[in-house]
Parts: structure tokens; C-alpha cells; sequence
């Protein structure tokens, strides 16, 4: 069996967000029997074969801030239908049913944040929210988020999970990709960390604009990342994809991503990247600090 | 142009779209009167006066209500020219640079350097092929990762020599393969992305073609942006769209209708800053006339973008993109 069918099939049960509330939870991925409060435990991920559950951002907050330190930014930007986008459905509805399903107003959630009390900031997709997709607010938000972490110097954080560009703001989606990589352009002359987490499973607009981007990329095992997606490949090719094709292990081979780190290692792993990289924005904010205050005295 | 009629893909069959057929057919007439008129020194003023006045409002009737497919049809038209064609009309020293210095040239990108009238420039742009066997060579126009990674290498170039950049913009999308993403296609965008909105130079994007997505943006942060007047520019092709969202290839024609793909509908929502006309019918129906103009319109525009500081231009480029979108917020 491909992987690609077994992508298929978990990310249909992740598009129903939350786990169900039985006492019992089957994986995705080797259908082994777990038992739903030991799972919690183990940050949802598989005790017998290691699949990592899709899990919400409130829950991927819980694991990686210390603990009550996130405060939510950027709240009340809504999305608009500049193009008045209709398929089988209009795009005002399915915006209204995600905001529903989900509880959120968008795709991203960003905030402030501590990691073992060090002020990071913090930007969470959330798949759930169709899909996922970088539409004009997801890139605002994005691109705000790296703004906040410029110009407070502190260390940023995103953690992407998406299918891409959101098709029902076709050019205004596309050029989020432009506009969060313009804002990534202006960080990176800061020298502010960027440390980018990939999870599964994270495709198309956002892997190719600033979920690449991270001066570290980390990748949660065995998430689909790639530019086109599986059954695009495929069609195009009309031949079977390799086993663990765009996967993580496979990107790592590849030379895509820095390392692969399972979920209960992500705080740790953070902390020590952190603690290593931000060295240089202490030294900065310290001769900032100083410099402001020479000028001060001058004046 | 490079080619003549004769050797263009269809010569044989026509390469004219179906609503094209009518005024092609009419011109064809116009053109055989004259010659037998040239041949049997008769005078046909009268009929061809008439069969051109009626080509004419042909011409006003088709193309003043094409629908989005149908630009999408000229957009990737079988005759239209791609930036070598343009390349040939504008200059006579376009010299080619090849290869990413890592793993391979893609001929799916072409660049160089090259004069235009008094000033130098780095040009870079996508690249079709006219038939099958360009087209196995250029993949349609299909960049893999070391496309992106060539072209980025030559943007570097013109940053370091001070000569602005033009780019070309004429594709289907980044090429979706095993190699690509091996060689990490995401990766390559996402940086061009991120480096072109940090260079110095000016650097101005002219979407001559088919805009596809990431693969067409990888070329397009520019300090202008210009469209020709039948290109396309969108996140998604239309039959992908209508394949996913309408679950159907046929909905083709209401997915490029929903995408507001056109020159018209950019220029309207402000991601685009101009619309280059094109001759009556489409390039391909005069690529000289096109090609001059296209000339003219670039020179005017870098001539404009050569007055701004480095530092001004790069200001200005991140902010014009961070404009990019609509959204409502919360009054605080
Ligand atoms: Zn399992």
C-alpha cells in the first residue's frame, strides 16, 4: 500500500478536528486500538507505530509555550470575497462553516508567547479552517507575526500545516506568498531566528513561501510536504510514487529540512535552538539599549 | 519573429482558435482579392473596402466580449510569442548564461545579458517551445527547482554589476515531478521570493503569457508589474480548480470566469500596475507590432524605476507586496 492513500485516508479523519470522545481512539496509520487517556499522554502520537495525530492549535499551544504565556495577537481580521467566489458552493459560505466547525477566525492563529521563559513569537495554522489555506488573512496575519518579531527582536515560530494558497482569492492568494517572503526578507536582515516546524501536512503556497523559509526547518516524522501534492505528481507522471515519497524522512534525505523531530521532543528542541541562536539578539538588544541611552545623555 | 508561418506546429491543420476562424477566413479573402487584383491589374477597391469594413466589426464583436476562457485560449495560443521571440525583436546582443552551478540548466528559464537601445539589463523569463521537440526541451515551459535557482543566481549578478532586471513571465506552473521535489521546488521558490524582495536593482515583471501559479510568481516580485493585454496571471490553472473545487475538468469555463484571471480583472483589484495593449486579435497576430511596443513600454518603465535610491526601491517593493490582499478588521 502507497503512502499516498494512507495520507488520504488521515487527512479525512483529521478534517473532523477534535478525536472523538469514546474511551478508545484507532490510529490513522496501523489501526492499533489505543486507549484515548494514554494517548493524551503521549501528546497524540501512536505508542505502537509513532503516527502523529493531527491535534488542534490549542493543544500544540499547551505543548510548546510555558504554560498560560500565550496571548493571542492579531484578532478581528476577517475574511472578505473581493472576488465574489462561487463553485458548487459560495466562498462566503464556506468561510462561515469553518469559522463554525473550527471556533477560529482564520486558518492562523499568532501570539506572544514564553518557551522555558524566553519570549518567542508564536504562529499556529490550523488545517481544520478549510484546509488550512493562506488566503489574504492568513498572509496578514503571517506577515504580522513577522513583523512583531522584527521589531520586538524576539525569536519566531510557525508551525504550518496547510494545502496551500486558498484558490477562492486566486492572484490576492498568491501574492501572500510574495507579501509574508517580503516580510521574511526584512527579518532576515535583522538576523531575528526564524525557526520553522513542519506537520502534516503542509503542501503547495505555504512550502513554497515561508514555511521554507526558516534559518532552522524542523519537520514533525512522517508529514507530507512538497510543493505539488501526491495526486497531482501522479497525474502528471502516470507512474506510482515511491514509498515514503515527500514525507519527512524523505526530505531529510534530500537535504529540505534540518532535522525530524517528534512531538514530545518540540519544547525541548526549541529551547535548545533558542538558547544557541538568540546569543546574538541579547548582544544586539543590549547595544541598542546602550546606544539609546548615550544619545539620551547627549541630548 | 524567428519563424515563419510555415514552420509553426499546425501549419497544416489550423492553429486558429474556433472564434479566431472567422476573421482569419476573411482575411485570407481580403488577401487573395488583392493578389489576383495585383495579377489581372483589375481593380477589387470596392469588394475589399467592403470585406474589410466587415472584418473589422468581426473583430469589434469578438474581442470586445471574450470571455475568461477564451483569454486563457490566446494566453497559451499555439502562435503567440514566447520571450525568445521577444528577446530576438528587441535586442541583437542577447547574450545567454546557462546552469544553477549546483545541479543543472533548465531551458524551461532562459536569462542573460542583453542591450536595450542605451541600457543594460539582466533578462530572465520563462520558456515554451514552439513544437514537440522544443517542448521536450523547455517541459513545456515547466521549471524544475534549478530554473528558479538560475534565474536567482543572475538576479544576484545584475545586483552586483547595478543593471536592472527584466523578467518574462510564461508558464503553466513549477514543474510537479519526483526530481522537483527531490531537488526541493518549494525551497526554490520560496527563496526567489524572499531574495527578489530584498534586491537592490529594479526590477520589473511583464507577464507576457500564462501566469501558473507559485512557478510564474518565483519570477514575479517585481517593482512593477505589467501584464500583456490577453495574459493570464492566477494561483491555479482552471481545469485544476475546477478538478478539485467543482470536482469536474469540463467546469473549466466557470472556474477561469470565478479565478478573475484577466489583465483587466488584476489591474481592477491593484496587483498588477499595468496593462500593455496587445494588436488587434492578440500578439501572435502581429508579434512585431507587439514587440516594439512591449520595448517601448519597458524602457519607459525602467527609466521611471532608475531614478530611486537602493534603498528607496527595496522600501517601496516590501511595501507595495505587504498591501497585497483585502480583509475587514475590528475597529479596536
Ligand atoms: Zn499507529
Amino acid at each position: 500500500m502507497s503512502w499516498f492513500k494512507r495520507t488520504k485516508k488521515s487527512v479525512k479523519a483529521a478534517e473532523k478536528k477534535t478525536l472523538p470522545d469514546g474511551l478508545w481512539q484507532k490510529c490513522d496509520f496501523c489501526n492499533e486500538i489505543l486507549f484515548a487517556k494514554e494517548l493524551e499522554k503521549q501528546l497524540w502520537v501512536c505508542s505502537k507505530c509513532g503516527y502523529h495525530f493531527m491535534i488542534d492549535t490549542d493543544k500544540y499551544i499547551d505543548i510548546l509555550c510555558d504554560p498560560g504565556s500565550f496571548e493571542e495577537t492579531h484578532r478581528g481580521i476577517h475574511p472578505m470575497d473581493p472576488l465574489q467566489f462561487k463553485d458548487l458552493k459560495k466562498y462566503e459560505q464556506r468561510i462561515k462553516e469553518s469559522v463554525k466547525k473550527t471556533g477560529r477566525e482564520e486558518a492562523v492563529v499568532t501570539g506572544f508567547a514564553r518557551i522555558q521563559g524566553r519570549d518567542v513569537v508564536l504562529s499556529i495554522m490550523d488545517f481544520g479552517f478549510m484546509g488550512g489555506s493562506m488566503g489574504s488573512v492568513v498572509g496578514e496575519k503571517v506577515a504580522r507575526a513577522i513583523g512583531d518579531a522584527t521589531d520586538h527582536r524576539r525569536p519566531l515560530i510557525i508551525l504550518s500545516r496547510s494545502g496551500g494558497a486558498r484558490m477562492q482569492e486566486s492572484i490576492l492568494s498568491l501574492m501572500q506568498m510574495a507579501k509574508t517572503c517580503a516580510a521574511l526578507s526584512r527579518m532576515s536582515e535583522a538576523r531575528i531566528p526564524y525557526i520553522s516546524i513542519l506537520t502534516n501536512p503542509t503542501t503547495g503556497g505555504v512550502t513554497a513561501s515561508f514555511a521554507s523559509l526558516g534559518d532552522v526547518v524542523i519537520a514533525e516524522p512522517r508529514a507530507l510536504v512538497g510543493f505539488a501534492g501526491p495526486r497531482v505528481i501522479q497525474q502528471t507522471i502516470r507512474q506510482e510514487l515511491p514509498e515514503g515519497f515527500q514525507r519527512s524522512e524523505f526530505l531529510l534525505e534530500h537535504g529540505m529540512v534540518d532535522m525530524i523531530c517528534p512531538r514530545g521532543k518540540l519544547r525541548q528542541t526549541l529551547e535548545g535552538l533558542l538558547s544557541f541562536l538568540c546569543v546574538q539578539i541579547a548582544e544586539t538588544t543590549q547595544e541598542a539599549e546602550k546606544d539609546e541611552e548615550d544619545s539620551s545623555a547627549v541630548s | 519573429m524567428t519563424t515563419d508561418n510555415k514552420d509553426r506546429p499546425g501549419a497544416a491543420a489550423s492553429p486558429f482558435l474556433d472564434f479566431e476562424k472567422p476573421i482569419v477566413e476573411l482575411e485570407r479573402k481580403i488577401a487573395e482579392l488583392e493578389q489576383l487584383a495585383s495579377v489581372q491589374k483589375i481593380s477589387v477597391d470596392e469588394e475589399v473596402k467592403k470585406l474589410s469594413e466587415k472584418a473589422d466589426k468581426l473583430r469589434k464583436d469578438i474581442y470586445s466580449k471574450l470571455t475568461a476562457w477564451q483569454h486563457v485560449q490566446l494566453a497559451r495560443h499555439p502562435l503567440r510569442p514566447y520571450t525568445t521571440d521577444y528577446i530576438g525583436e528587441m535586442s541583437d546582443d542577447f547574450m545567454e548564461l546557462h546552469g544553477d552551478r549546483a545541479f543543472a540548466d533548465d531551458p524551461s528559464i532562459v536569462g542573460g545579458l542583453m542591450s536595450l537601445d542605451d541600457k543594460r539589463i539582466v533578462i530572465i523569463g520563462h520558456q515554451k517551445g514552439r513544437n514537440t521537440k522544443e517542448n521536450l526541451l523547455r517541459n513545456f515551459g515547466m521549471p524544475h527547482p534549478e530554473g528558479y535557482r538560475k534565474a536567482r543566481r543572475l538576479m544576484k549578478l545584475a545586483e552586483k554589476f547595478d543593471l536592472p532586471i527584466v523578467t518574462m513571465i510564461d508558464t503553466p506552473g513549477a514543474y510537479p515531478g519526483i526530481g522537483a521535489e527531490e531537488r526541493g521546488q518549494a525551497e526554490a521558490i520560496a527563496r526567489n521570493l524572499r531574495e527578489m524582495s530584498g534586491l537592490t536593482v529594479p526590477i520589473l515583471s511583464v507577464v507576457i503569457g500564462e501566469g501558473g501559479s507559485g512557478g510564474a510568481l518565483a519570477l514575479g516580485v517585481g517593482d512593477r508589474i505589467l501584464m500583456l493585454e490577453y495574459a493570464i496571471y492566477a494561483v491555479i490553472s482552471p481545469e485544476g480548480c475546477a478538478a478539485i473545487l467543482w470536482k469536474n475538468q469540463e467546469k473549466n469555463k466557470d472556474a477561469a470566469e470565478a479565478l478573475k484571471l484577466t489583465s483587466r480583472n488584476l489591474l481592477e483589484l491593484g496587483v498588477i500596475d499595468r496593462v500593455i495593449d496587445e494588436p488587434v486579435g492578440g500578439a501572435h497576430r502581429d508579434p512585431k507590432t507587439m514587440a516594439a511596443e512591449l520595448k517601448r513600454v519597458i524602457y519607459e518603465e525602467l527609466d521611471y524605476l532608475q531614478h530611486f535610491e537602493p534603498a528607496k526601491l527595496v522600501e517601496k517593493r516590501r511595501a507595495k507586496y505587504m498591501n497585497m490582499g483585502f480583509f475587514a478588521e475590528d475597529s479596536a
